[in-house]
């Protein structure tokens, strides 16, 4: 990858007016959706993300249930109109990967031995698409799982950690990733302390690697905090009230 | 993948988990030891390059074939490079033949990610023209026997076959692409080469077999370049990593890579 633009500026200012160790605004919200069993909306930067969880419910088909717990299930599709040219609706391959490390992500979480011979679908739907969409909606699915009551070890939260301009940033945005000389979506379960998702694209050295690890999990600990008090809020204060990245102490 | 037999697994499971503990595995190896490496090239005469790889009982075989093509046009100042993996319904008895599924699609874009991300091919100097004539470098592997660790196998596969590589010479004719019939090497510079790893109840062990996956918890795989940079990743499977964990897999892909580096070279005259 090539990096044409300057990326960060000489005030130490990235294209959309970030430091390298922020996060783009955030806004989470829970029980969105009336049909779902659990769902939850996420705004990460210009990503605008649905998560929804049906089940437990019948394992279709039939042969593949397990006697022993739940299959889980995840489709990550993007919509036509998410991205600037539109996209064909069918799932691309690389929607079936992101759908298969979305799934791997959240396993670890759920008590699926709590649910035998049940499927749990998540849904997991860009509506608009920024840098970042996989690690955002893990933690909108995880929510939604939350939402459905099923019985879970833990939250799965996700921000990803990138390279522009030679420096390890924090969350990348659309044009840092386009442009940008490396990506590592990541995701943990904050109070397991148990990494669930990293993939690696872009080239580090093992000194940027080290650090971009240490990044990631710092940021995902921030964007946790908004994702604990979306659900408090729809479980303990009754209305549907909005957060923002304003209300978490840098 | 395989249907599990529950109180075999859980039987084999334990077995394994006694050796890890004292160190050691099934079938002897170090934690952080890769099986034997065998790599042949150039078997495929009608292929532009070829290598079939073993790596202990898996099996794949990669072929490389190189044509003219349209660039995509984002991209017009580059030539193509796609990496392809199937898992023949021959390699092991649970392959049903059909569209790739969702591990296949995997397997082939960690390796493409790879071999991609470390820019072991300079595409910028594959275009005939820009925006309308490009190269077209297509890997293609097929798995022909399964035994754990189809993602290293297919990395080391495509990329003996890429530095074994030949590929037409193109030239412009007015507005039409003319093959001179001359062959030239591929443009080839680093040679990114991936370690996996699994976890399997916290302990880590490299370059599993089929029996070690069966059990595993999660799966990580590193790709690393010549000065041991890392280039790529992909965790993989239902379960998770410490940091710690990740950090020695980075050690251990960082060295161990090395070593199948030189292998590699070797297998292929570059050494």
């Amino acid at each position: 990858m090539e990096e044409k633009k300057k990326l960060i500026d000489e005030n130490g200012l990235r294209t959309d007016g970030r430091r390298w160790d922020e996060l783009r605004p955030i806004k989470i919200e829970v029980g969105m959706l009336q049909n779902a069993d659990g769902s939850a909306y996420i705004e990460f930067g210009k990503n605008k993300i649905m998560a929804a969880v049906y089940g437990p419910k019948e394992m279709h088909p039939k042969h593949m249930l397990l006697a022993d717990r739940a299959v889980l299930k995840c489709r990550y599709h993007m919509a036509p109109f998410s991205v600037d040219q539109r996209k064909n609706p069918a799932p691309s391959r690389r929607e079936i990967e992101i759908s298969m490390v979305i799934r791997e992500a959240l396993q670890p979480a759920v008590i699926l031995e709590d649910y035998p011979r049940t499927a749990i679908q998540i849904y997991v739907e860009v509506l608009q698409s920024d840098g970042g969409s996989r690690v955002a909606g893990i933690t909108a699915a995880s929510l939604a799982l939350a939402d459905a009551g099923i019985n879970m070890r833990d939250l799965v939260v996700g921000c990803a950690v990138g390279k522009v301009d030679g420096k390890v940033v924090l969350d990348l945005n659309d044009t840092e990733d386009k442009e940008g000389s490396g990506d590592m979506p990541y995701a943990f379960m904050p109070n397991l302390n148990q990494i669930t998702l990293l993939q690696l694209d872009g080239m580090f050295t093992p000194d940027e690697f080290k650090q971009a690890l240490e990044m990631a999990n710092q940021g995902a600990r921030k964007v946790y905090e908004l994702q604990r008090e979306a659900l408090l809020r729809k479980y303990f204060a009754g209305a549907s009230v909005e957060t923002t990245t304003e209300e978490v102490g840098e | 993948m395989p249907q599990k037999s529950y109180v075999v697994e859980a039987l084999r499971k334990a077995q394994l988990l006694e050796l890890l503990s004292k160190g050691t595995r099934l079938d002897g190896r170090a934690l952080d030891q890769v099986r034997n490496l065998e790599i042949q090239t150039g078997l495929i005469e009608k292929a532009n390059g070829s290598a079939m790889v073993s790596l202990g009982k898996t099996q794949v075989i990669a072929g490389v074939m190189i044509d003219k093509g349209t660039p995509f046009p984002d991209t017009p100042d580059k030539g193509l490079l796609i990496v392809g993996a199937e898992v023949l319904p021959m390699a092991a008895s649970y392959v049903e033949a059909g569209p790739p599924d969702e591990k296949a699609i995997e397997l082939a874009r960690v390796v493409d990610r790879g071999v991609r991300e470390s820019e072991m091919i300079d595409v910028s100097s594959l275009v005939i023209k820009e925006g309308k004539f490009v190269y077209a470098v297509f890997v293609d592997v097929n798995v022909l026997n399964v035994d754990g660790n189809l993602f290293d196998a297919t990395n080391y596969a495509v990329v003996s076959a890429l530095l074994t590589a030949n590929m037409p010479e193109f030239v412009l004719e007015g507005d039409a692409v003319k093959n001179t019939g001359r062959k030239m090497p591929v443009p080839v510079s680093k040679i990114p080469v991936s370690l996996t790893m699994a976890s399997i109840n916290g302990m880590l062990v490299a370059d599993p077999t089929a029996e070690e996956e069966g059990v595993m918890d999660a799966r990580i795989t590193l790709t690393t370049v010549d000065d041991g940079n890392i280039c790529a990743g992909q965790k993989g499977e239902p379960g998770s990593l410490t940091q710690e964990q990740i950090l020695t897999a980075a050690d251990w892909a960082i060295s161990r890579g090395k070593e199948i580096r030189a292998k590699i070279k070797e297998a292929t005259h570059r050494a």
